[in-house]
């Protein structure tokens, strides 16, 4: 292999590979760096900005940023932390997140960084947008209350499922997640074991049929923060 | 030296937090030592007779008894809490955020499955309080010191909090009892 590449995160020496990015080097060497729009497996978009680090003090997303030598990376301090906090607590405002209901909690990527960000209440003001919801699909169905348009349902389905099934329509506020057919999911081709049906992070795209099927207490997040467990090394 | 006084209100909430705050079991008994409870469904005291440290609301601002009773906790408080889900973010009755004000009157009057209304009025009781056009969270009503987040906050959160606040400790919850649902 080539060379490594040396650089410091939060003081911590880290090695990583020509070629990769912070968010991978850090995850690498157990070091946590807090995402949404990625996912392992698809190319990184960049859009949700919770991976933002300082890189030698300018703001960079660290899942597209790729490692250089001798860099320094602030990710894990007050100033970076309130950056995300703020980021989070605007996904939360801009939708409806009616978390007491929702089939995703416990196991919601959004709702376990807000926990781990030790977010009680978001301090904007709450807009309560209009969103549907497409129930459309047999086995599958869209809640837009809940998207918090980050992209990972269309990068899976044409990248992975080689579909494009999704794409984003409109900008700014009307941004939301379009289905490649008239106006319902159903005249698509999804198929549930599609890649696309399990690349949401929170509640939005979900599979019919499943239900609340963990109990409370035994869920992804109930215990630990997300992101222990690349800290304990098991990822 | 007198205990100090604790207040609670339901506003548009379902009682839930309440009920969660009975759930403390046999450490209502130490809570009744630590304090007194003034204005609250726990004991039926419907007007404040004087300044409480804390004061409990759940639910949030769905008409405009919420308002006024919700500014009188702010007035009376020391430390005002939102306690539960729908006080943080409106919670199920901020469901009908979405929908017109005259589209609800007509579900709940006139055109709902269950609603007998031969007469076909909407109620409009001066008695009634009006409602609001949505259904605000505490905090952009009055400012909030603290919130405990939850539908409802386990007995143990409130109680951590509660015995926190009146020991003038920092209110610090381990991460399992600050949860949304
Ligand atoms: S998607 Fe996540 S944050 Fe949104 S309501 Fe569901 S559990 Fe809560
Ligand atoms: S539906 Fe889910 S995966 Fe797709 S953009 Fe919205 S939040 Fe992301
Ligand atoms: S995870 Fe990097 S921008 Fe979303």
């Amino acid at each position: 292999m080539s060379a490594t590449i040396e650089f410091v995160i939060d003081g911590k020496e880290i090695q990583g590979q020509p070629g990769q990015t912070i968010l991978e080097a850090a995850q690498q060497a157990g070091v946590y760096i807090p995402r949404l729009c990625y996912m392992k497996g698809l190319v990184p978009h960049g859009s949700c900005r919770v991976c933002t680090v300082l890189v030698n003090g300018r703001p960079q997303s660290a899942c597209t940023q790729p490692v250089a030598p001798g860099m320094v990376v602030e990710n894990n301090t007050e100033k970076v932390t309130a950056l995300r906090r703020n980021i989070v607590e605007m996904l939360f405002v801009e939708g409806n997140h009616f978390c007491m209901f929702c089939e995703k909690s416990g196991n919601c990527e959004l709702q376990a960084l807000a926990y781990r960000l030790g977010i009680a209440a978001p301090k904007y003001p709450y807009l309560f947008p209009t969103r549907d919801i497409d129930m459309s699909h047999p086995d599958v169905f869209i809640d837009r209350n809940r998207c918090i348009l980050c992209g990972r349902c269309v990068r899976a389905s044409r990248d992975v499922d080689g579909k494009h099934v999704f794409d984003f329509v409109g900008r700014g506020p009307h941004k939301r997640v379009a289905v490649n057919a008239e106006v319902r999911l159903a005249d698509t081709n999804l198929d549930v074991r599609d890649k696309a049906a399990e690349a949401c992070p929170v509640g939005a795209i979900m599979k019919k049929r499943v239900g609340y099927a963990v109990p409370i207490g035994q869920r992804l997040y109930d215990h630990k923060p997300i992101g222990s467990e690349i800290e304990n090394g098991k990822k | 030296m007198a205990k100090p006084k604790v207040a609670t209100t339901s506003l548009a909430g379902c009682f839930g937090c309440h009920m969660s705050l009975l759930d403390i079991d046999d450490r209502i008994l130490k809570l009744v030592e630590l304090v007194d409870f003034d204005k609250s469904p726990v004991d039926d005291i419907k007007e404040f007779t004087g300044r409480c440290a804390v004061g409990l609301i759940e639910g949030g601002c769905c008409n405009e008894e919420n308002v006024k009773v919700l500014r009188d906790f702010r007035a009376h408080c020391d430390i005002l809490i939102s306690v539960g889900d729908c006080a943080i973010m409106g919670g199920i009755p901020a469901m009908r955020n979405g929908i017109p004000l005259q589209e609800c009157y007509a579900e709940a009057y006139l055109k709902g499955p269950t609603v007998h209304n031969p007469s076909g009025r909407i109620p409009n009781d001066p008695e009634l309080p009006l409602l609001l056009n949505r259904v605000y969270p505490c905090h952009e009503v009055v400012k909030i010191d603290y919130h405990l987040p939850g539908c409802p906050p386990p007995a143990d959160t409130l109680w951590e909090a509660l015995v926190a606040l009146l020991s003038d400790k920092p209110v610090q919850l381990p991460y399992e009892l600050v949860k949304y649902d």
